[in-house]
């Protein structure tokens, strides 16, 4: 051999210079005559989920992908509200005292099929049992497959409230209470209360494959998951045997981008139908994108600064209302929110029961913060970490950004502040470790009780949890929020709630700093979509309009079943 | 040929060997050291024996390097400490993704690349020279990340004739076979798999341009360099007296005799490519290697780094050794040296 | 060069650098890439006064302006107002003082270890030589970029950090380029001729080789001082260089980012920044090699 051979033949490359320009022109040539995009809906969504079961974890982002498409619970939600409508549980009976629940459940409701497992059996009694035993017993086979814990049964003291599961039959199933919680129902809606198949679990401990049921979720909803990849892509099909119906569209796929921009830039080129977590300033542009729709409502949130009431110099009340007074609020939700949130004053939103409009906001006063800062000692100032998340959320669409304004109104009563921020997860273990001075934070109301803002975030017992990122634990307060947990009465709680918003007042634990909306953008091609109000992703019931000219629409979309040609 | 073979055998393992050394001592800089190369390994009752730290199980630095080895060797790179999956299985998901990216990046560089830097030698000095010259210093210049959204921006944004990111139309749902994606669509048994095709290849153009900036700059120069001085060599100006005409000269003697070099300087491009598919990829929103690692940097995902810098770089390491000995066996003066 | 006797030598040396500059100012492009970086420089010196306004000043009333040749714009912000209202102009002067020194910082860091080693090496056993090119061909052989961004991501992100990075990953190309250069040199007949005289190797290299093997070294450093501006620009741009508030041009960028399809003045005018400092620095690397080349035949 003298030469290399690929240099022998010359036509060789002028032939793959033609395949390659050939190609170009090719892929530039937009005709794309199919309709396979017609059942196919796109959802841009901001992060991958951590897992897909809705037990282990406690972010949004993680229940959109699992609970809200793949699983359904006992009672569900109303689209778009708060209220509570029958789910797997058709019916239910609450004793006197309220500590016996006892649901009947529906029947004939089928779980996926899988290429791991096909179902022999209708949801019933067993299922609902393995859904919550595995997170309450700890010697029960399931409890340790997976090192995430329980993070919400465990939040919502489920381990204390729950006193007894009872099969009665198998369509009926009693839940028996250690005391009564006035927020239970509303609590079964939630994510973590989904039901998965008992089936399922069982055929995984037979083949010795049981962290499955965590990444191959088998349930009752409207979508089977078909395939995923981590940080690009999850595609769900219709559930072929929904017991509600099977959903008009066939194909969902959440496509994973994490940057809002491109997230932004993907729904105007239309590659997705749908967008998660705009930022306030692609809501003001969308004038210019006339196939855009955006689905605003105030959301049920709040975004506010902790202060770690066991580090000095935040021990001292008067330094935590010198910052409650030195934070103009104003500035922040005009640039940070573009307007799209009120400025905050108390733990929960005004939109909920029980809010009260009577307790007095601090009002912007450098002067106000420096007297106290000079009463509590700290005439010449102090410095100190400002803790923000990297990452947006719906409470916060940019907590860095939002940590430089606070830190330019800081410095005007003499307080540095230095910018401190951590990869989301690990920024939350620290805060929960109390190993923060301050930090940006925030909090959706899951199931529009007021007591899971108080309960979850400011009670003592969340202390210990590290949920109450203050560390603060106020003993009036909380047997103010003790008493309205447990009270069935509404207005009595409300009123209890409203005393407990003044002591937080008083005692300014946090800066509240605002109140968001929510919204998510669509296109023209999107119906029947509603936000709600926990901030979910739900897309059920959801359907698209086809782009097809009429005299084609009695044409059938292809799907992988399908094995009739496309006609292009 | 043996003793340069050889030779080059042994600068392979030498540098696979401190390549070894150096990721085993990254990995002794985590918090969690080698814990996480055991965790499907060792039962257990040993872990909550010892902890989760595997000095107490294995206190010998030597030993515990030979154990690090051996399960290198097993395929053994832990699990993701964030996903709980496994390292290795995950490097053969995304790399695929890069190494079509970066070939189709470096395809684009070379057919540009080598008609430009020819252009450029037959015209030295006058005004198409100095034009290709400045304009591969202009690419050489371009910070990729800019060039990038750039280019989306005018593209993607205002002419709408590209998308914007990702490797295919979310509507087609090709299954992975050989992780290519122009060739699982092209494999599928889809109805669509040709659109599907089209729709992959509509989606590289825009970040192989990105990502074969640099490399198009470096291999239009070296092609221009090695044409100017084979050009002026005694067997061209013979050629040429004897009456050969220019484009025979050129592709003929010419370019035969420039490929070895240029051949060396295309495999340095590999680093080149590699280097840059950490940018494009987290623009373009490209699921490769180059985002995974990076994705891991950000959510310190200690064992998907390590297995992500070992990976890569055994790669890198391992496609040289590859040119060194095709160099060696393409190149006469090479093969004929004892 | 060659050709010239050795007592010769230490009068020659100034006049090279003459005829280099003779070539290069003949290279017109080269010439006025050279102005453009010395603006650039003399504006990172005079950062202070340049800049009209504290880049880390917030005008909360002016957030997202236009730069001042738009209608919206105003004139007290040249290139415009980032995210949060502070003066983009500011920021860019402040980041050009930035990435110019940290740079140098990189490239001093790098060249005076990586020198050192490649003189090391061609004078040394085969032993220690096979160990240290071993080393160097296993930095190379790791895409730098991934090498900094472990490097960062194990020892935590930031400035400082960020710079080792990318010294280290640019030491072998000194080392290579040292010890090429050295073993071309060495076994020539004026260096021979030195060793028969009896100099000490010091001497050796200082006054004989040094001189010789300067071409390519300077070419080097050019080289390695845009990488470096690039490197420190793109991991600031990931996210791990440069933290905000510090006006690292590649983290105003990644501030940026979020914006460019509406404030697209924030990530075109930061990009134009890098772009022409590091345009201007290869154009000159490139005409300081045609120059040294024309010199050498």
């Amino acid at each position: 051999m003298q030469r290399p051979i690929f240099l022998k033949h010359l036509q060789f490359w002028k032939l793959t210079t033609y395949f390659a320009l050939t190609a170009l022109i090719l892929s530039c040539s937009k005709s794309f005559d199919s309709n396979v995009r017609d059942n196919v809906l796109v959802y841009c969504s901001e992060a991958s989920p951590q897992s897909f079961n809705p037990q282990l974890v406690t972010s949004g982002s993680t229940f959109d992908a699992s609970s809200r498409q793949v699983y359904n619970r006992l009672v569900e939600f109303t689209p778009g509200t708060s209220d509570i409508e029958a789910g797997l549980a058709t019916s239910w009976q609450i004793s006197k005292d309220s500590k016996v629940y006892t649901f009947n459940l529906r029947r004939n409701v089928s779980f996926h099929s899988t290429s791991q497992f096909t179902p022999t059996r209708y949801f019933n009694a067993d299922d609902v049992l393995f859904s919550f035993q595995r997170q309450w017993l700890a010697n029960h086979p399931y409890h340790n497959v997976s090192t995430l814990g329980f993070r919400y049964f465990d939040s919502m003291g489920f381990n204390e409230l729950l006193h007894k599961i009872v099969k009665v039959n198998d369509y009926q199933v009693r839940f028996e209470l250690n005391y009564p919680d006035s927020a239970f129902l509303a609590t079964l809606a939630m994510d973590f209360t989904s039901i998965l198949s008992s089936e399922y679990a069982e055929n995984l401990i037979l083949s010795s494959s049981r962290e499955l049921i965590d990444t191959q979720p088998v349930g009752t909803g409207p979508f089977q998951l078909t395939r995923y990849q981590a940080d690009a892509f999850i595609r769900y099909k219709a559930h072929p045997l929904y017991w509600k119906g099977k959903e008009s569209i066939e194909r969902l796929v959440f496509a994973i981008t994490p940057d809002p921009s491109l997230r932004f830039a993907r729904l105007i080129a239309g590659e997705c139908d749908v967008m998660a977590k705009p930022l306030p300033i692609h809501i003001k542009t969308l004038k210019n994108y006339p196939e855009l729709k955006t689905l605003t409502q105030q959301g049920s949130n709040v975004a506010y600064l902790a202060m770690n009431t066991q580090k000095k110099p935040f021990d001292d009340k008067r330094v935590r209302q010198a910052l409650n007074f030195a934070i103009k609020k104003e500035t922040l939700v005009k640039i940070v929110y573009g307007d799209t949130a009120v400025t905050a004053k108390n733990p929960i939103p005004p939109n909920m029961w029980s809010y009260n409009s009577a307790t007095i906001e601090s009002k912007y006063s450098p002067e106000k913060a420096k007297q106290l800062l000079s009463e509590a000692g700290y005439s010449n100032g102090f410095e100190m970490d400002l803790w923000a998340m990297p990452v947006q959320r719906s409470y916060n669409p940019n907590a860095i950004k939002m940590a430089e304004l606070i830190q330019q109104d800081l410095s005007k009563v003499g307080i540095k502040a230095k910018i401190i921020s951590y990869e989301f997860g690990t920024y939350l273990e620290k805060v929960k470790l109390g190993e923060h001075q301050t930090a940006l934070l925030g909090w959706i109301g899951d199931n529009g009780d007021p007591s899971n803002f108080f309960s979850s975030i400011l009670s003592c017992a969340a202390t210990r949890t590290g949920n109450n990122a203050s560390f603060w634990c106020n003993a009036e307060f909380d047997r103010l929020i003790r008493k309205a947990a447990i009270n069935s009465d509404k207005d009595t709680r409300s009123a209890l709630y409203k005393n407990a918003q003044l002591v937080f007042n008083q005692e300014k634990p946090w800066v509240p700093i605002a109140h968001s909306k929510q919204s998510i953008l669509t296109n023209q091609r999107v119906k029947n979509f509603t936000l709600a109000p926990t901030d979910g992703v739900f897309f059920s019931g959801v359907s698209l309009v086809s782009s097809l000219s009429p005299d084609l629409e009695g044409n059938k979309a292809i799907n992988e079943n399908d094995n009739k040609e496309n006609n292009n | 040929m043996f003793y340069s073979i050889s030779k080059q055998g042994i600068n392979f393992l030498a540098s696979f060997f401190v390549l070894t050394l150096f990721t085993f001592a990254l990995a002794n800089f985590f918090p969690e050291k080698l814990a996480f190369l055991y965790a499907n390994q060792i039962d257990q009752s040993l872990m909550a024996n010892h902890g989760t730290n595997y000095d107490l199980v294995e206190p010998n630095l030597f030993n515990s390097y030979l154990f690090y080895l051996q399960q290198l060797f097993d395929g053994n790179l832990g699990i993701s400490s964030v996903r709980g999956t496994s390292v290795f299985s995950e490097f053969f998901t995304y790399f695929p993704a890069t190494l079509e990216l970066s070939i189709v990046a470096l395809l684009f560089a070379i057919f540009l690349g080598v008609p430009l830097g020819i252009l450029a030698a037959r015209h030295k000095n006058q005004w198409q020279d100095k034009s290709v010259v400045s304009s591969t210093l202009i690419g050489y210049s371009m910070p990729i990340f800019w060039w990038a959204m750039l280019l989306v921006l005018f593209f993607s944004l205002w002419l709408g004739v590209s998308p914007v990111a990702s490797r295919i139309g979310f509507e087609y749902d090709i299954s992975p076979v050989t992780g290519f994606m122009l060739v699982d669509t092209l494999l599928s048994d889809q109805p669509y798999s040709l659109e599907a095709f089209k729709s992959a290849l509509h989606h590289i153009v825009l970040p192989s341009v990105v990502l074969g900036t640099v490399p198009l700059a470096i291999i239009t120069r070296s092609t221009r360099s090695s044409m100017i001085s084979i050009l002026n060599e005694d067997y061209i100006i013979s050629a040429k007296a004897r009456g050969l005409s220019p484009v025979t000269v050129l592709w003929k003697h010419a370019l035969r005799n420039a490929a070895l070099p240029l051949l060396t300087i295309i495999g340095l491009q590999v680093s080149t490519l590699i280097t840059g598919s950490l940018i494009t990829e987290s623009i373009f929103a490209w699921p490769g290697a180059g985002k995974w690692l990076l994705e891991a940097v950000y959510r310190r995902d200690f064992p998907v780094i390590h297995g992500a810098i070992l990976a890569i770089a055994s790669f890198v390491i391992l496609t040289h050794f590859i040119l060194d000995l095709l160099m060696t066996y393409l190149d006469p003066k090479l093969r004929r040296k004892k | 060069m060659n050709s010239q006797s050795q007592f010769y030598l230490h009068t020659r040396i100034p006049s090279t650098f003459y005829l280099w500059w003779s070539h290069f100012k003949k290279n017109k492009l080269a010439l006025v890439a050279l102005v453009v970086f010395v603006l650039f420089a003399l504006t990172a010196i005079f950062a202070n006064i340049i800049a009209p306004h504290d880049p880390t000043a917030q005008f909360t009333e002016f957030v997202h302006l236009p730069p001042s040749w738009y209608d919206a714009g105003q004139t007290q912000f040249v290139f415009g107002t980032d995210y949060i209202g502070r003066d983009l102009f500011s920021r860019l002067v402040l980041g050009a003082r930035l990435s110019l020194s940290l740079a140098l910082v990189v490239v001093l860091l790098s060249s005076s270890i990586g020198i050192f080693l490649g003189v090391i090496t061609s004078f040394s056993n085969f032993w220690l030589d096979a160990l240290i090119m071993r080393i160097m061909d296993f930095i190379l052989a790791i895409p730098s970029l991934i090498l900094a961004v472990v490097i960062v991501a194990v020892i935590g992100p930031g400035l400082p950090n960020a710079i080792y990075a990318v010294a280290l990953v640019l030491i072998p190309h000194f080392v290579l380029t040292t010890r090429t250069a050295i073993r071309q040199e060495k076994n020539k007949e004026y260096v021979t001729a030195m060793i028969l005289d009896g100099a000490s190797l010091p001497r050796l290299f200082f006054t004989t080789i040094l001189p010789n093997i300067l071409p390519p070294i300077v070419i080097q450093l050019t080289f390695a001082f845009s990488t470096a501006i690039l490197e420190i620009a793109t991991l600031g741009f990931l996210g791990l260089g440069a933290q905000p508030p510090f006006p690292e041009w590649g983290t105003i960028l990644s501030e940026s980012y979020n914006n460019f399809m509406f404030a697209s003045w924030t990530v075109t005018i930061p990009g134009l920044a890098i772009f022409f400092t590091l345009l201007s620095i290869n154009l000159v690397g490139d005409g300081l090699r045609d120059a040294m080349e024309i010199e050498k035949k």
